[in-house]
């Protein structure tokens, strides 16, 4: 066996093209492992728990080099496919005409080159609010899909936003629809009549999937950041994006999506909107309020659509003979899903452990013996690593724990499809929750798996198409996050 | 009333990105109009500090009138003074190029001209003599900047040199600069034996009277027009100076000609004058020290108002952090060699003619000159990229200073401190090559860039300059 670990200077490259190199370099002839990244203090661990040393000197801004291989050859044919890897990257990323063009160095170049109105931010955190106030001062609005961004400096940038009339999406903003263009993770849905203004990004994509559901379009979906609701940020984002919509002559009514709000803000909202004569429905998720499918229904029906039956297929029970455990373990990758789970589920179980900020909290393995609901879009997991609906690597390494685990009773899993998600997550995931239903059934327990899978059939991955690959796989896939939740708690009422 | 978000809402989106391409790519699937800004993190340790400058609610407006005043600034010449009446130099002080320097840190060809100051002062009799009251300190060393002025090279400037005197009277501020010896074993590239020492003697005796009267019966030369004329006709105001030479000895001659002096000695003055391809760098370089002066001291702007070096240390100074020098090593130019010269012989760059790429032209008009190229070892695509680059890392364009071939556009002009942190990209310099060694002279000439550390120092007080 060889090991070869090297580092390159001042090469950057993001870490999902990263991935990619990394996969291909892992498949080269002779190639043990490998791990193409920046080296970045997550990276670090990760090379670390592979086995690979990285010198002490490296920082966030040096590519490490990582390969093991059975022999010389085989790290040789390995640093190969890097360089051929990192040869196709650049080669997309610089076609640009004659010898004497100069690409746009900054995003502020780039905004006024092109004369764009909008701009994507996808930076890694510590360098986000540099881009935005570029962005913001070229004259274009933001959508700021970058995570680890201060609170502080998220409301100094809305407010040089608002001061230029121009909106900031987030930060950490997931999914936005302007004009018809989806940006970053969206699904593709009809044009129609509804705004969405969202504080949450899988919990839009929720609810422009029922909304398609039941046939009714979507005209602009505007992202505002997770904690645009808090009390800190005081809903600067949602303010600008109700009025923006308000004179939006394709919109007809809005639906306010969100994590759960800070309920001052939250009415200080409602009452300004009184003022702007829009009929606004509200989904902001919370105790003793709605959940988003009940919120969604509610509008429609005030709207004066029928509500149509949402799409399910509920797989054959298990061998009766069989016994489950005890607890229910969501694995979720959007986090306004896992939200709207958590607090679902807890209606039912009582308290859940989680990384959504609530107590219980997890400890740092994110494991429990009891009920578990785990955000793997959190900052603290994403900090140098794409997000799991791109890479889910972790996700699915916590499916294949779950399997071994007898306290597991029932996996609850999201898959949000779209653009900007995996190009085939519903193989993967299929193979995974066999592969989990094939374990536990070996060790003597049935583990049922509920998936809710938030797509349409217009989607890159067609929705019907997965849902097809999952139930073949032997799990239950619901297109209501709450409904597939509730199935997952009767699931586990059975064995309680 | 136009619609709100900039008419965000009732557009056909376009849209600029920055950072996964994987944005940009699903954008381009869906036919949007799609602009990568190829995003790279800035200088390592940069970006809590950038982050507050971009903050800054000053700085786009600051930057703006940075970039105003640069581009209004006049540049006249109204007068040929010795140094001691044009600018009070007192006997015993010696100006040189580049930010502060002491005479145990300075170079061989800083210390080759110092001697032949020293020599032409006449405060020695010898080099060696020279040599020795410089090392303990009998006399006072003071940058150029620090008085308005700027010197080509070792840039010194002692009380019997002569000197340009132009004018700003938008601004109401005056620069100088001291005539130019021509090319080869010159004081500005550290050579000082008796041929350096009895040339200035005559740039004194005969040269600095015939100009002054010159431009005195002549009337005030706008030395901006010429720039302007001369970017078109193929110079880039640094390295090539011909066409500026040319013209500026078309205004003077009818005064040359008519000085009261000898025909032999006009005659001599005229030959000298007009042999010297470099004659006009020595008003190129003031007026752009007059356009870099009008945007000194904006709070909160991050341009960059003086690139110089001492053959040492290259400094640079921001108009948002006043006269603050911001230091760090000088690179070594990387080009050509004259004769036998090879890179072993040349000396880390040095020279305030860097104020000519910080007023907008020399490397930044690089695409102007593309006869430049075969003298700093490139080629006509690398002239026009270089300037391109320019605009990525400058607040604007100049109104007056065109570029023919890119369409007329302006050049790259106000140097933006974040930019060059955020991309990496340094501004280009074109320069001449001094000899390392003390007396060589001239060596080559070629391109250089300053030291990153310049500029992250520069963002870290301008971030500490914001007020909170």
């Amino acid at each position: 066996m060889t090991v070869h670990v090297e580092l390159r200077r001042g090469a950057y490259h993001d870490s999902v093209s990263l991935m990619q190199v990394s996969r291909s370099v892992a498949g080269a002839p002779g190639v043990q492992a490998a791990q193409v990244a920046m080296a970045t203090e997550l990276n670090v661990d990760v090379l670390g728990q592979m086995g690979f040393e990285v010198p002490a000197d490296a920082g966030p801004n040096d590519l490490v080099v990582a390969v093991r291989a059975d022999d010389e050859a085989g790290v040789e044919s390995g640093l190969a496919a890097v360089e051929d890897a990192l040869r196709a990257l650049s080669a997309t990323s610089s076609d640009t005409g004659a010898a004497d063009e100069v690409p746009p160095a900054t995003l502020g170049s780039a905004v006024r080159r092109s004369g764009a109105g909008l701009a994507v931010v996808s930076v890694p955190g510590a360098h986000a609010v540099t881009e935005t106030y570029d962005a913001i001062s070229a004259g274009a609005s933001v959508m700021l899909f970058s995570d680890n961004v201060s609170v502080e400096d998220e409301i100094a940038l809305k407010d040089a936003a608002a001061a230029a009339d121009v909106l900031v999406m987030g930060p950490d903003c997931g999914t936005a629809l302007v004009g018809g263009v989806a940006l970053g993770f969206a699904n593709v849905v009809r044009q129609g009549p509804v705004g969405i203004v969202a504080a949450s990004g899988t919990g839009a994509q929720q609810a422009m999937c029922l909304l398609e559901a039941a046939g009714v379009g979507v005209s602009h979906c505007l992202g505002v950041g997770g904690r645009d609701l808090k009390a800190a940020v005081g809903g600067r984002s949602t303010r600008q994006a109700l009025r923006a919509l308000a004179e939006d002559a394709s919109t007809e009514w809005v639906l306010v999506v969100s994590k759960p709000p800070d309920e001052a803000v939250l009415e200080t909202v409602r009452a300004e909107v009184a003022d702007l004569g829009l009929r606004v429905h509200w989904a902001t998720l919370g105790a003793g309020r709605p959940d988003l499918t009940a919120a969604v229904e509610q509008a429609l029906a005030a709207e004066g659509v029928t509500v149509p039956e949402w799409p399910a297929t509920t797989a054959a029970p298990d061998d009766a003979t069989l016994p489950v455990g005890p607890s229910l373990r969501g694995l979720f990758c959007g986090g306004t899903l896992a939200e709207e789970s958590l607090l679902v589920a807890t209606d039912a179980l009582g308290p859940i452990a989680s990384n959504l900020g609530h107590e219980p909290a997890l400890g740092a393995g994110l494991t429990d013996a009891g009920h578990v609901v785990v955000d793997f879009g959190a900052d603290e997991l994403t900090r140098g690593r794409a997000h799991p609906m791109i890479d889910p690597t972790l996700r699915m390494e916590r499916i294949a724990a779950e399997a071994a685990d007898p306290t597991c009773g029932v996996l609850l899993l999201d898959l949000v499809l779209g653009h900007g998600a995996h190009p085939d997550p519903a193989g993967e995931l299929a193979d995974a929750i066999r592969s989990a239903r094939e374990t536990a059934h070996a060790a003597g327990r049935a583990l049922p798996v509920v998936v809710s899978l938030t797509g349409t059939d217009a989607d890159p991955q067609g929705r019907s198409r997965c849902a097809e690959a999952l139930a073949a796989g032997g799990a239950s896939v619901f297109l209501s996050n709450a409904a597939a939740t509730r199935h997952a708690v009767t699931l586990l009422g059975g064995a309680r | 009333m136009t619609a709100p978000l900039r008419g965000l809402l009732a557009a056909d989106p376009v849209v600029a990105t920055s950072g996964v391409a994987l944005f940009a790519d699903a954008l381009r699937d869906q036919a949007v109009p799609v602009t990568d800004a190829g995003w790279h993190p800035p200088m390592p340790g940069t970006e809590d500090a950038l982050a507050r400058v971009m903050a800054d609610p000053r700085r786009e407006e600051a930057n703006a009138t940075a970039l105003a005043r640069m581009t209004a600034a006049e540049a006249t010449l109204v007068d040929v003074a010795p140094a001691s009446e044009a600018l009070g130099l007192e006997r015993g002080t010696f100006l040189h190029a580049g930010p502060p320097i002491e005479w145990d840190r300075a170079s061989g060809p800083l210390r080759g001209a110092l001697i032949g100051a020293v020599l032409l002062e006449g405060l020695a009799d010898t080099a060696e003599d020279a040599e020795q009251r410089l090392a303990a300190g009998e006399f006072e060393l003071e940058p150029c900047h620090h008085r308005g002025a700027v010197g080509p090279m070792a840039g010194v400037v002692s009380p019997s040199m002569w000197t340009y005197v132009l004018r700003d009277e938008v601004h109401d501020n005056t620069s100088w600069c001291s005539l130019n010896e021509g090319l080869g074993k010159v004081l500005r590239y550290g050579a000082y034996g008796p041929e350096v020492v009895e040339r200035l003697r005559w740039m004194g005796d005969v040269l600095g009277p015939i100009l002054r009267q010159a431009v005195r019966s002549t009337g005030p030369i706008d030395i901006r027009a010429i720039v302007a004329q001369m970017l078109q006709m193929g110079d880039e105001g640094h390295n090539r100076n011909r066409a500026g030479s040319l013209m500026l000895l078309r205004e003077l001659l009818p005064g040359m000609i008519t000085a009261d002096a000898s025909p032999t000695e006009v005659a001599e003055a005229v030959r000298f004058s007009g042999a010297n391809e470099h004659f006009f760098l020595n008003l190129g370089m003031p007026a752009c020290k007059l356009a870099t002066l009008a945007a000194e001291g904006i709070p909160g702007s991050t341009v960059v108002t003086t690139m110089a070096r001492n053959g040492t240390d290259f400094g640079i100074r921001v108009s948002g952090t006043g006269e603050r020098w911001f230091t760090g090593p000088a690179n070594t130019p990387q080009g050509l060699f004259l004769g036998e010269y090879g890179p072993d012989d040349a000396n880390p760059d040095i020279g305030d003619s860097a104020i000519t790429e910080t007023g907008g032209i020399g490397g930044f008009a690089m695409a102007a000159a593309p006869a430049i190229v075969r003298f700093v070892g490139g080629d006509v695509p690398f002239a026009l990229a270089a300037t391109r680059r320019m605009y990525e890392v400058t607040v604007g364009e100049h109104p007056i200073y065109q570029v023919p071939v890119l369409g007329f556009r302006g050049t790259p002009v106000g140097i933006d401190v974040t930019k060059v942190v955020r991309t990496g990209e340094l501004p280009q310099i074109n320069t001449g090559m001094a000899g390392r060694v003390a007396g060589t002279g001239q060596v080559g000439a070629g391109l250089v860039t300053p030291p990153e550390q310049c500029f992250t120092q520069a963002v870290e007080a301008l971030a500490e300059a914001v007020p909170r």
